[in-house]
This record gives structure tokens, sequence and C-alpha cells, in this order.
């Protein structure tokens, strides 16, 4: 059936990370940005919520709870809009413990999932971006060459997530012929992580660059072993995912326009009396609400597993497309005053830019 | 029940029924295009068999698997313009004046017309988006215990067809929209005259006339809802009029989305018969200009489907959906307009052949985004919503 019903624990959740996003996160966002700096004291605060680790089976110190990709996708549209560089960095650890979940062996689960079930905030990260322009994760120029048992990563990887943090990377790599993912540790021989990344947006959230020399790494670092995994899944998950956090940035400028517009006067009355801005603001509306339920049936696909390689790629199309034309509009209706540092409009502005074109961050 | 995209068995039954009775429509779509002067038959002898499959309230429906009536419903309707619009329309439902009817009228006059097919007559020659400027008057003639109609209606869809119109008109000019009241009026009463029938660029198999009353003369009775009463203050009685559109205006949105889907599926096929290769999941910069392009306009369709679902889906669960209708009527009228014009662009002189329907296609979804209150009119409710603005803070 067709439904849009959010169930009753749903709505409780989404109202506690409403609440969340407005105190913890929202106040930070501005002075985050200015200051390139994700504070352990937000990470710690949101690590308490547990978001990861009580959608990690008990058996690894887990909570057990069961995951729902469409819960997870209301809780993350709400962090987003309190802020998408701090909502990333607080679900960031959910990509690499649930791609452990889905895809690992028992091996893996028991050597990496307990680190996610600690006191303190604790990460992986996926390596899947790679440097240069036209960058398509379909065709990866990071290889795997099997030697002995194990294999050896060769290549270059960007925009990592949190490389100053992670424990572990999921190197996304091409390994004859098919796509595998590998679990290497931030220690490994031949790894290099490169200073932080200078980007237009998403400033509190550090990324990295990674060089693969010859890495070689074990057997047990192919993720899901011998069988290895689904990446494509893994990666179709990540872009429903990013399409929920571009929701909720298009959502808070939207809400920020609105107060703004009825407020401000030009020819004897309030912006928002005229067409040219009303207009907008509905449109804003219309694509903000569309985007979201494109995300909402990738979400639910996910979560009753069928295929969604399809519907999380018109999710993140959409919701980039219309996140960004949203932020953009945002700045224009503040006219001057959208172009200025003392607005958050130009910050969504370039949070909009920079997630468009940003997969492999966080999952649902 | 909780969030759910998946179609149930029932679901996807209907749909596949109405998919292949659509399919023999659509046989019929070019010959009624280009002779708009008949009518198509009501039952199309391929098709006799076939169930009336919009009437998918007759489906037995259960409630924790199925999709809800207002939803299946507008699924359906993509599904028969799918299709073809002009040719579907006239198939069975009933006309626009009978959603008002079951919106508005007693159960009596429900039952006594309900059989019915009814036209809707709002629109005049010097008043369309702003239906408050109604010109046409009724006058209670005490003394008979009638209505006395007079004036002039336009555009009225299935106006030659229909057996009879629920029409709009003023009771009392000086109250404005309160004045507004509804009234039934058959086919066959003196002073009523179908004067002219439209020549169009699309749909135009779907007859579309013009209205004349001179002193037309209606039994007191015939006004829909029976309440005589002009309200002074709010525009209580209008409102509830409106309301009628919370409904048609998704229904509106999914016939213009069965249209758009029908231009995409031919071009699909067409561009991959030249070779074009669409791969989801993989980045835009990768896929040929055709691919991203035509998986742009997909994406665009799903959106709007999904907005049409989702103002349906409130309407099933009984609960308020003016905005969502309005946002799924805005987004349908511009997503067809798009998706039937870069369809032909994408196939090139192909696409304005009139061999193929992709350039009838273009012309029957132009409507979406004009009638039951055009584009602009669908983002003034919206944006008024949003703003918490009446009519006379931004009109
Ligand atoms: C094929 C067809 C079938 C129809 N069927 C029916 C029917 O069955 N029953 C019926 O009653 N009517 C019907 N209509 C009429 C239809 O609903 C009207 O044409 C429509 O509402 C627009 O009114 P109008 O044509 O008078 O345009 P106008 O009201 O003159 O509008 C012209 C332009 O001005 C814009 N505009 C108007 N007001 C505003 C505003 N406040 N702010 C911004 N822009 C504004 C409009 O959006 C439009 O772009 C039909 C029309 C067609 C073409």
């Amino acid at each position: 059936m067709i439904s849009f019903e959010l169930t009753e624990e749903q709505e409780l959740v989404r109202d506690a990370m409403r609440n969340f996003a407005a105190e913890a996160m929202r106040p930070l966002a501005r002075e985050c940005d200015e200051t390139e700096s994700l504070p352990d004291a937000f990470l710690h605060q949101v690590w308490e919520l547990g978001l990861t680790s009580t959608q990690i089976p008990e058996v690894y110190g887990g909570g057990g709870e069961e995951r729902s990709p469409v819960t997870n996708a209301i809780v993350l549209e709400e962090l987003a809009h309190g802020d998408a560089a701090l909502a990333i960095a607080a679900v960031a650890p959910s990509l690499f413990a649930n791609a452990l979940v889905d895809h690992g062996t028992e091996e893996q689960k028991q050597a990496h999932l307990p680190a996610f079930c600690g006191d303190a905030y604790h990460t992986g990260s996926l390596a899947l971006i790679e440097p240069g322009a036209l960058f398509d994760p379909r065709r990866l120029r990071t290889v795997a060459e099997p030697k002995g048992q194990g294999f050896v990563l060769s290549g270059a990887k960007s925009f990592v997530p949190l490389g100053d943090r992670a424990s572990h990377f999921l190197v996304i790599a091409r390994n004859n012929g098919d796509t595998d993912a590998f679990i290497v540790p931030r220690d490994a021989r031949g790894l290099r992580i490169s200073e932080t990344e200078k980007n237009l947006g998403l400033r509190a959230l550090p990324t990295h660059g990674l060089e693969l020399e010859r890495v070689e790494v074990g057997p047990e670092s192919r993720l899901g072993g011998n069988d290895g995994c689904n990446v494509r899944r893994l990666l179709d998950n990540s872009r429903a995912a990013l399409a929920v956090v571009m929701v909720g940035l298009s959502r808070a400028v939207l809400e920020y326009c609105v107060p703004y517009a009825k407020d401000r006067e030009a020819f004897d009355e309030p912006i928002a009396k005229k067409q040219a801005i009303a207009f907008l603001l509905a449109e804003m509306h219309i694509e903000v609400e569309s985007s979201r339920w494109l995300a909402w049936q990738a979400a639910s696909h996910l979560e009753k597993g069928h295929a969604v390689t399809r519907s999380a790629h018109m999710a993140y199309r959409y919701a980039s497309e219309k996140s960004m034309w949203v932020a953009d509009n945002g700045v224009q209706v503040l006219g001057g005053h959208g172009f200025i540092r003392e607005h958050p409009v130009e910050l969504w502005f370039r949070h909009a830019r920079t997630l468009g074109v940003l997969e492999g961050t966080v999952a649902l | 029940m909780p969030i759910d995209f998946t179609l149930s068995e029932r679901d996807r039954g209907i749909l596949q029924n109405v998919r292949e009775e659509g399919l023999i429509c659509r046989n019929y779509a070019r010959y009624y295009d280009e002779h708009e002067e008949e009518f198509a038959p009501d039952v199309l002898p391929e098709a006799a068999t076939f169930e009336p499959s919009f009437d998918v309230s007759a489906h037995p429906y259960d409630k924790r698997v199925d999709s809800g009536l207002p939803v299946i419903s507008a699924l359906a309707s993509i599904g028969s313009t799918w299709g073809d619009y002009s040719v579907r329309m006239r198939r069975g439902g009933g006309g626009l004046g009978n959603a008002a009817l079951s919106a508005a009228g007693t159960d009596e006059q429900k039952k006594k017309w309900g059989g019915l097919t009814l036209a809707m007559a709002i629109t005049e020659p010097g008043c369309g988006s702003d239906p408050s400027k109604v010109q046409c008057t009724a006058v209670l003639d005490e003394a008979s215990d009638e209505w006395v109609i007079d004036g002039e209606k336009i555009f009225v869809t299935t106006g030659c067809r229909a057996d009879g119109v629920i029409l709009w008109a003023t009771v009392d000019k000086s109250a404005g929209r309160a004045g507004i009241k509804s009234f039934l009026v058959e086919k066959g009463t003196p002073g009523f005259v179908v004067a002219h029938k439209e020549k169009k660029l699309g749909i135009r198999a779907d007859d579309t006339a013009a209205y004349v009353f001179t002193e037309c003369r209606i039994p007191r009775e015939n006004l829909l809802g029976l309440n005589e009463e002009v309200q002074t203050k709010g525009s209580g009685g209008f409102r509830g009029v409106m309301k009628t559109f919370n409904m048609t205006r998704p229904m509106v949105a999914a016939i213009g989305l069965g249209i758009a889907e029908a231009a995409l599926d031919f071009t699909r096929e067409e561009l991959e018969k030249a070779g074009v290769v669409l791969e989801y999941g993989g980045s835009e910069s990768s896929l040929s200009a055709p691919a991203a392009r035509f998986i742009r306009l997909e994406t665009l369709f799903e959106a709007s489907k999904l907005a049409t679902l989702r103002a349906c889906w409130l309407a099933g669960e009984g609960q308020p959906n003016n905005t969502e209708s309005s946002v799924s009527k805005a987004h349908a009228g511009t997503a067809v307009r798009e998706i039937c014009q870069g369809c032909i662009e994408m196939l090139g002189p192909m696409g304005i052949s009139r061999e193929h329907l992709l350039e009838k296609w273009l012309r029957d979804c132009r409507i979406t985004d004009i009638y039951e209150g055009t584009g602009q009119i669908q983002r003034l409710i919206i944006a008024r919503d949003l703003l918490g603005y009446t009519r006379a803070d931004l009109k």
C-alpha cells in the first residue's frame, strides 16, 4: 500500500530530535563553520543519544533494536535541519557500523562493532570519492590486487569525512572487475592521510584525502570475506541518506525565510505580500515536500529489502538539484542580507552546493 | 499504517487491468484527436469485457495491506490517461459536477441525480481565476417556487455530452462570495442553451462547451445543499464549495501525470532502440547527455507522483489536505509540461511527427496547469497557508 503515516514512536523520535537539533546544533552551527571545528563536547552529547549503538545487535554490545531506515530518515532530516555538517558527523559512525552489520562476516563484526558500543564517540569512515574531475562511483580508479591470501590496495581517495578521527576506513576499490570494500586501519603501512581539506561548505566536518601506496591488507579486510559484499547497496543507502540531509537543509532555509519575509518591508508592505516573493516560498515548500517523499520511498525500499538503486538515485539527484535551488533562492529572499554571514542562508547555500556532490558520508 | 511505498497484490491487479484497458483506448487516441466533432463511443468493443476499472471502490479492500481509495483512484487515473486522456475521460465516473454533487448535495439530491453525468460550470467570459466575481444570477421567484437563472458560462468540460450541469450563480451580488450558490440544471430545461463547442490545443475528444441561460427556470429544490441563507459574515459557504477541489486537484494532477508517463515510456523505448543506456547509481557526468536528461525527467515524474499520492493519502485519512492538493497540482502542472517538452526535444523530429502520439501528449498535458485553478492560483493558496495570510493579504 501507499502510506505516509508516521508511527507514534516515529513521531516521538522526530519531536525529540527536532528539539535536540534546535538546542544542541543550530546554535553551534555558525561558529563551527567559521572556525572549521567539530567540538568534542558536541560529539559526546550526540553520542549519548545512541544513534549508532542502539541499532547494533546485543551480541556485539549494542542495544539490539531493529534498524529502520525509514525511522533513521526521519531522525536524520531533523538533525540536518539543525545543521548539515554536524548532522553528518553525528551519524557518520552508523555508515561504517551498518555496513559491518549488513555485510560483514562474523569475525569482522566481532572485531569492529564493540568499539561502536562504548561511551566515547567512535567512528570509521567510507573512502569512496576519488580526486579529479568526472568521478563516478561505477568507474573507480582505486584497485585491489590479490597478493597471497590478501590484497594490495593502490589509488587515491578524497573527501573522506572525519579522516582525522576514523579508526578505520572502508576503502571502495575495484577488484578484478567487481567492486569491493576493504577495511583498512588508519595506521596501515602505505596509507597516508592528508591535511584537512578546505571546502566550500560543511566546514565543521573535516574531510581528508587518502593516498594508498601499495597498502597490503589481509583476507579478513575484505568486507563480507570471500563472498565480498554488495557495495552497490551500501552506496544506494548512503545516497538515500544524503537525500534526507538535503531535505532537512531545504526545510531549514524555508522556515527561516517565511518569518523573515513577513517581517521585512519594502514599498510600504511586507515583501511576503509580493507574489514574486510569496511564489518563491510556495515553490520552496513544494520542493521540500516532494524531495522528502522521494527520500522516504528510497528508505522504505531499503527497509523492505527491495531493489533500491533507481529510487535512491532519484531521491539523491532530485534532492541535490532542489536543495540547491531552495538555498539559492533563500539567499535571494533576504537580498543583500542573505549575502552577509550574519544570517545562516549563505551557510546553507554553501552546504547545499557541497552536499549535492558528496556521496558516501551517511547511511540510513 | 506505517510509511510504505509498496503496492499490494490487489493494488497491482487493479492497475494492471487499468493499463490493459488504457492500451485499448490508445488505439482510438489519434482518431478522436483528429475528429473532434465526433463523440467517442461509450463502449469500446475490444474493452467491453473489462470491469469498470476506475470504479476502484468496487474492488474488495483490506485496509491493512491495500492502498486507500483516494490513492488507488489517483494511481488508476494515471493508468488510464497513460492509455489516452480523451477516450478515458469519456468513460464512466461522471463529470466534475458529480464530485460537487457528492460533496455538497443532500442525500435526496444525490439519490435523485447521482446517475446523471454532470458538468461543472463556474467560469464565465469575465471571470476565471477569481470565481467570486461570478455574474450569472439566480433569482428566487417565490410565487412559483422557482429559481430564475440568467447568464453565460464558458469552458464547461463535457458540457455537450453531460445530462446536466452544476452551475455557480449569485443570489446576492452585494454579498460577494457568500452570495454564490450551486444549482443543478438539467439539459432540456427551457432557457438553457448549449451555445458553442470550443476548438482546442489538446484534449480534443473531451468536449468543452459554452452555455447561455436566459430566464431559465428551475425548481427551488435544485439548489445544491438546499441552504438558501446568505451568510453575512465570513465565506463559510463558499469555502464549502471550494472544498470540492481538495480531491479534484490531485486527480487533475494524476490525469496529467498519466500523459507524462506515456511520453516517458515511449521516449525510453525509442532512446533504448537508439542505443542510449540508462544507468542508475552512477554519477551525472558518466551518463550520456540523453540518458542524464531522461533520468532527470523520470525523477521529476516520480516526485510529482508522490506529491499527488501524498495529497490523496491525506484525503483517505480524513485529514485536511488543502495545501497538499495545491502542492500536487502545482507540481504536476509544471512537471508534465517539462516532461513532454523534454521528451520531444530528446527524440528530435520524430517527437513532433503526428505518426506518433508524443506531439499529442504535449498538447493534451498542457491543460493540467490551467483548469481547476492555474499554477499561479495554486501557488497563492500554498503561500497563504505558509505565511498565515488571508486572501486579502495576498491576492
Ligand atoms: C479545456 C478547459 C476545460 C475547462 N473546464 C472547466 C469546467 O469544467 N468548469 C469550469 O468552471 N471551468 C473550466 N475551465 C476554466 C478554467 O478553470 C479557467 O480557464 C482557469 O481557471 C483560468 O481562468 P481564465 O481562463 O479566466 O484565466 P484568467 O483568470 O484570466 O488568468 C489569466 C492569467 O492570469 C493569472 N492570474 C490570475 N489571477 C492571478 C493572481 N491573483 N495572481 C497571479 N496570477 C493570476 C492566471 O494564472 C493566468 O496565468 C476550463 C478551461 C479549459 C481551457
